[in-house]
């Protein structure tokens, strides 16, 4: 079942280039890393490519053609994603480097501005560095209290222990729409609401959702979320934070520079508007021009149609490893989780598994997938972790499973 | 690949020998790989001419890593620590037989830098000690 409402994953691998490569003479690549990049369509790359071609130049002040072509195409890939995640406007898309700086951001801008000592910030167990190391820091320089909603065995977010926090009358909750590890999908809007309800602000990672599944936020009310164009078929170097308008208003400006002023004095300067406000210096103008075509690819293949392929080819992967003798596998049911499946195999090591899945052309991530606290939870170094995207297809999980049966006898376990 | 996973590699990291802890000990350090949350840690008991008389490992991480521990324990007793203190990349991947890309090459030679900066005394082992 790897074709269904028009959807043929044959056809969608046909408009990725890299996935026609060998990694070595006659091993075909099997790519199952999307979830730390996802690979770019013909059209992504195209888009950038006729960009240096045609169109390059800085945006925003040149008066010139070529200037003015740079700056409709680059505030059309705002408007584009605006539209993509329902934002009520294409001012509150700030152009970030990666959802890192985006939450950065957000700690810095909103944190420093709104929060003081003692406050309390909300996050989870299974977070990613990107929206915990930030939030340490801020809690450093500031003496905030951090709280952690707990993660259960099976990988849930515990919402006995979040609304228990909430009476401790928390600022900010902060949490990853999906994990990149167990591939836990939270529910994003009971969290959200609840936050509200606090009196907190709600900011998402969206970094693993906004690639897989509808996200509207206007549906969900976050006040805060943050995404990566690498991990949903764009480029690498350009992320976005999503803001409430009254919040990016009202914020003071993160990094300072050319674009985000008004107007500049030797001793002061006025700051722009948002989301000028908030991107100083020339952005990476190429990068969002290629996000556009990215948002269109993905939009065209329909997000309800990713998000059933993946979940198809999840539970097959699931149903598959935990077949073999000594898999681990981590996280919810196939029903609860996206794209995603977390393992480890008796006796040998993440990266063992992973370099030997390497001589068969397949790639997966292994180590702690920049989640140390939530490996430490459950008390292991390092995991495999295999992860899908609209062109992988079950005769790649046949792949995978086949490699794990080699790991396993080359290691005799 | 094959090559990397040979029999002594597998053999040492399923049946090391130098596995263990020496107490007392005249040097003891460890070290984490970042990367991958590799850990070594390696005592040992030099006698008054400066040789080192036993060694032992802990820690965990892939059969690259703890082999490459096992293998080079085994290559240091007998030898002065002067003359491990010169040992380089170079000698720890003829001993491992082993050609490495850039990432596996930090599992390899973990054991060497936390051997070395035992050796130097220092608070941290870092990659200068091996090139």
């Amino acid at each position: 079942m790897d074709a269904f409402n028009g959807f043929d994953v044959n056809k969608i691998r046909a408009d990725f280039p890299i996935l026609q490569r060998d990694v070595r003479p006659g091993v075909r690549l099997v790519y199952l890393d999307s979830t730390a990049t996802s690979q770019k369509p013909l059209e992504v790359i195209q888009a950038m490519d006729q960009f240096y071609r045609q169109s390059n130049a800085n945006i925003h002040r040149g008066i010139h053609t070529l200037a003015e072509e740079s700056t409709a195409l680059f505030e059309a890939a705002r408007d584009r994603i605006a539209k993509f995640i329902n934002a009520p406007s294409s001012r509150q898309i700030i152009f970030t480097r990666n959802t890192t700086e985006a939450i950065n951001l957000v700690a810095y801008a909103w944190g420093r501005a709104n929060l003081k000592e003692g406050d309390l910030v909300i996050l989870t167990e299974m977070e990613h560095h990107s929206n915990l190391v930030p939030w340490q820091m801020l809690a450093a320089e500031r003496n905030l209290r951090l709280e952690f909603i707990s993660v259960t065995p099976d990988g849930y977010l515990d919402l006995d222990s979040y609304r228990k926090l909430l009476d401790l009358n928390p600022r900010l909750v902060g949490f990853a729409h999906m994990s990149n590890v167990l591939g836990t999908i939270n529910p994003a809007r009971e969290i959200i609401e609840l936050a509200h309800r606090a009196g907190a602000v709600a900011l998402v990672d969206g970094a693993q959702s906004v690639p897989h599944f509808r996200v509207d936020v206007q549906e969900f009310k976050p006040d805060f979320m943050a995404f990566s164009a690498h991990k949903m078929v764009g480029p690498t170097g350009i992320g976005v934070l999503y803001g409430r308008k009254d919040l990016l208003e009202t914020m003071p400006p993160f990094l300072g520079g050319g674009d985000m002023i008004k107007r500049v004095h030797l001793r002061s300067f006025a700051p722009n508007e948002i989301p000028h406000k908030f991107e100083a210096g020339t952005p990476a103008i190429a990068e969002a021009i290629g996000f556009k075509a990215a948002v269109d690819y993905l939009t065209r293949v329909g997000l309800d149609n990713i998000s059933q392929h993946e979940h198809h080819v999840v539970e097959y992967a699931m149903d598959r490893l935990e077949e073999i003798p000594g898999i681990k596998v981590f996280g919810p049911p196939a029903a609860d989780r996206g794209g995603v499946v977390s393992f480890t195999l008796q006796g040998v090591h993440p990266h063992d598994i992973s370099q030997i899945l390497d001589s068969d052309g397949i790639a997966i991530r292994a180590g702690h997938h920049c989640a140390m606290p939530l490996h430490e939870k459950f008390g292991l170094p390092a995991t495999a972790r295999a992860s899908f995207y609209l062109y992988n297809t079950t005769a790649e999980v046949d792949q995978l499973a086949n490699s794990i049966y080699k790991v396993k006898q080359i290691f005799g376990s | 690949m094959d090559d990397l996973y040979r029999e002594l590699i597998i053999d040492r990291y399923k049946n090391p020998i130098y596995r263990g802890v020496l107490d007392p000990h005249d040097i003891s350090f460890e070290d984490d790989n970042p990367l991958c949350g590799d850990h070594i840690r390696i005592d040992l008991r030099v006698d008054e001419n400066g040789i080192v008389k036993e060694a032992a490992f802990e820690g965990h991480g892939c059969a690259i890593s703890q082999a490459s521990a096992d293998l080079l324990l085994e290559s240091i007793i007998g030898k002065p620590v002067e003359e491990i203190k010169a040992m380089t990349k170079t000698d720890l991947l003829d001993l491992l037989g082993l050609e490495l890309g850039p990432v596996r090459l930090k599992c390899a030679l973990l054991s060497l830098k936390v051997l070395k900066a035992g050796l130097y005394g220092l608070g941290e082992a870092d990659d200068d000690l091996v090139e």
